[in-house]
């Protein structure tokens, strides 16, 4: 929804960022918003498929699933977390900034939020080395041996193990969750960079900042995405 | 490209001549440009898609397997399902004749987002490109459904290629719905409200919206199979306790409303069709604009009805059950308004309309075999037979592909700026009507007999409806090939079209045919409702005569 096409209209002398086919600024600005609420809308019911699958079988092999998420690293998973709210913030403090006319402000809050987004991709690059050592890759290497939730209290002749197959399930959703979501993540900071480079170019202004603002809806999908991620795969079973 | 160049209309300029060479067309943001190369594309693939189909007719024409075997077979029927389901019928009439006319008819310059629109055409070749490549490297043979696990643990076929393909396909039919909700909220010309768009920009909102919101669900579904085929992750497989039926919940809960994407469009050309050859005002505009409505939500919530004898539990079978009978209702709704529309009304039969006629009768024939289907007792004796492909091939082939053909032809003068040879246009509508009842009726007695689907041989007493089915599948060929032989006649040949050859209602028949690059001289000002052919009057004389048929 950029506006680098050259437009041959008569309002061209108004604003530059016009479009030929709108009549007001206010029609292109309000047409990019809906366009961005529809795609979220689309989105959701992409990861709606995930989230429907992890469902099911969340319920079906409740324990299990217990006992694997037992496994994922929870001081990383929080501090992902921790990290993706920040950015949040760092991207509405970006829109602050151009509606101001800052344009270094809006700059150094882009690449902040660049950052952070790499570090979030970083910290989940060292999650997922660390399950393929534990061998807890879904595939012929895939190895499980951990007890059902609670049975730990148990004496050991009567402890229960998980089913190694529900608990490759597990990390099979957890694998095409987060890495659907980890890909969403690269696209934005990938999005965030073009717009940090248009933005340091004097693109944005107080009149026209809707990329900045429909990246940012984007961001914040992409945050809330991972909340709900990080209770259903890190939270469900730390209440032991 | 250069015959769509073609002939100089004057010193007028319009879309068509606006700019000349490859690069005009293929980097082209205009709507109209668009829909064009979308038409191309997708005449291409129900081409490709037509030419499976004919591969399993000629083998069916003998109870032995006397051209193909099995494995060859399970490949036809699979490549004509999935191009032409994902690269015919999904964008057929929302990319075609939607994209051309959408802001046409809401008096707007362009869609709401132009790019994106060329976006979602280059995702569509793409998705086409990657399908080409998949035929052309031996096909796929899971049946267009990819029904796991044999999709994902059993083939050796090109699964991956064909997920890329639809995938990107998928997005691109999701982007183009996008674009159309966004164009009817934001893009309507003053005066233009909700309660005067014609009946064709209602049935693409419907679409659009289950474009949006259900084609990601089979996107992620599919990402799954090929994540399953080639990291090993076990989301349903079943030797991890996976369950196939969660997949062909999430296949089908995209796969039965794109039935709806596939039909309601066509219902939208029907509507137009139908008043402009009755000169009649719609019947029930009202009950229409929530019939197409209603048809796509409840067209979400029906798509177990494929699963009845799959396994789920008898309380879900009769639940949606009693669902799929809901969808009849505002179907039928529209059935009886066009009807009501037509009584009385100073009838015409043009080109059009014969083919406006063939989908109010072949979808009713469709939709009522569809009741059938969603009565449980019913579906468990005919369930996976031939019954159930003349029932969806009524839906959309008879339903579907005559409104488009009806539609092609009904706006052809605006689109090429020229008359098709009505006479040629007449006799192609009475082939397909022809062909395509003898190709698909006596499939539903075999159907009904129980000769089941995906076979590629059969006892010799189904052969003689077998061989009226390849018969009447050959005429139909003949009908499909006609109007694309005169209608690239015309574009050289035919008679100079005027702005409003049908004298019909609509903003899009207001402006020369073909429009200007930007669709109108000056912004339109509506002040009047849809269809309002009580003011309008006859269909001029000079018009009404027929162009003589060249030989």
């Amino acid at each position: 929804m950029s506006t680098s096409q050259v437009v041959v209209d008569e309002h061209a002398h108004e604003n530059p960022a016009l479009l030929h086919h709108f009549a007001t600024a206010g029609q292109q600005k309000n047409a990019a918003g809906l366009g961005m609420w529809l795609f979220l809308a689309q989105e959701v019911m992409f990861f709606g498929g995930l989230f429907c699958a992890y469902l099911v079988y969340r319920y079906k092999y409740f324990a299990d699933f217990g006992s694997a998420s037992q496994q994922l690293d929870i001081r990383l998973g929080t501090t992902n977390t921790v990290v993706l709210i920040c950015s949040s913030l760092t991207v509405v403090l970006a829109i602050r900034a151009v509606q101001l006319g800052k344009r270094m402000a809006l700059v150094f809050w882009l690449v902040a939020t660049i950052l952070l987004g790499l570090a979030f991709l970083g910290i989940k690059a060292d999650e997922y080395a660390e399950k393929f050592e534990k061998h807890h890759v879904p595939g012929a290497s895939f190895s499980y041996h951990e007890l059902l939730p609670g049975q730990e209290k148990l004496p050991a002749a009567e402890r229960q193990y998980a089913n190694p197959h529900h608990a490759e399930m597990f990390f099979s959703l957890y694998f095409a969750m987060t890495g659907m979501h980890a890909l969403h993540m690269v696209i934005g900071v990938g999005l965030f960079g073009f717009l940090a480079y248009k933005g340091w170019r004097g693109k944005y202004t107080p009149d026209y900042y809707t990329p900045i603002e429909n990246a940012g809806l984007y961001w914040h999908f992409v945050d809330i995405v991972w909340i709900y991620l990080f209770g259903l795969l890190y939270l469900i079973d730390r209440h032991r | 490209m250069a015959t769509i160049d073609g002939p100089d209309f004057g010193e007028r300029e319009n879309y068509l001549n606006a700019g000349h060479g490859l690069k005009s067309w293929l980097l082209t943001v205009d709507h109209k440009r668009i829909a064009l190369l979308y038409l191309i594309s997708i005449t291409f693939f129900f081409f490709i898609g037509g030419f499976f189909a004919l591969l399993i007719r000629l083998e069916l024409l003998t109870p032995a397997g006397e051209l193909v075997q099995s494995d060859t077979y399970n490949k036809l029927f699979t490549m004509h399902g999935q191009v032409m389901v994902f690269f015919f019928l999904i964008p057929a009439v929302p990319a075609v004749l939607g994209n051309f006319l959408i802001p046409l008819m809401i008096g707007a310059k362009d869609l709401a987002f132009p790019r994106i629109n060329l976006l979602s055409w280059y995702l569509y070749i793409i998705g086409g490109t990657l399908m080409v490549y998949t035929i052309l490297n031996g096909g796929v043979d899971t049946g267009w459904t990819f029904y796991t696990p044999l999709s994902t643990e059993f083939v050796n076929t090109n699964v991956i290629s064909a997920i890329i393909g639809i995938f990107f396909a998928g997005f691109s039919s999701i982007l183009t719905g996008l674009n159309f909700i966004v164009t009817t909220h934001r893009m309507r010309a003053p005066g233009m409200t909700w309660s005067r768009l014609p009946l064709f920009v209602w049935a693409h909102y419907a679409t659009s919206i289950i474009q949006v919101l259900g084609t990601p669900v089979v996107a992620i579904t599919l990402v799954l199979v090929a994540l399953e085929r080639l990291f090993h992750l076990g989301v349903f497989n079943p030797a991890l306790g996976g369950d196939p039926l969660l997949f062909q919940h999430l296949f089908w809960f995209y796969s039965h409303p794109a039935v709806y994407i596939m039909i309601l469009p066509g219902m939208g050309i029907v509507s137009e069709i139908v008043c402009c050859f009755s000169r009649k005002r719609i019947f029930g505009y009202k009950a229409m604009t929530l019939a197409v409505v209603g048809i796509a939500v409840i067209g979400f919530l029906v798509w177990a009805h494929h699963m009845f004898v799959a396994g789920i539990s008898v309380y879900a079978a009769l639940i949606f059950s009693l669902l799929s009978y809901f969808v009849a209702v505002p179907s039928a709704i529209k059935v009886f308004n066009w009807t009501a529309t037509m009584y009385k009304g100073s009838i015409t039969y043009q080109t059009p309309m014969l083919y406006a006629f063939g989908f109010v009768g072949l979808f009713t024939i469709g939709g009522l075999t569809g009741l059938f289907l969603a009565c449980l007792g019913v579906d468990v004796h005919v369930h996976d037979t031939y019954f159930i492909i003349a029932h969806f091939h009524y839906i959309m082939v008879g339903g579907m592909v005559m409104a488009y053909l009806g539609g092609m032809h009904f706006w052809w003068p605006k689109i090429s700026g020229r008359m098709y040879p009505e006479g040629w246009g007449k006799l192609a509508a009475l082939i397909v009507f022809v062909g395509f009842n003898l190709t698909f009726f006596p499939q539903f007695i075999l159907g009904y007999m129980g000769m089941p689907r995906r076979y590629h041989s059969y006892p010799p007493e189904f052969q003689i409806l077998n061989v009226l089915s390849t018969a009447g599948a050959t005429i139909l060929a003949v009908g499909y090939l006609l109007p694309m032989v005169y209608f690239v006649w015309s574009m050289r040949y035919g008679k100079p079209a005027p702005a409003n050859p049908w004298n019909a209602a609509g903003l899009e028949w207001q402006t020369p045919s073909p429009p200007p690059t930007f669709n109108f001289d000056e912004e339109p000002v509506v002040t009047w409702e849809a269809y309002n052919y009580d003011e309008i009057g006859e269909i001029p004389e000079k018009e009404k005569e027929e162009v003589p048929v060249v030989h």
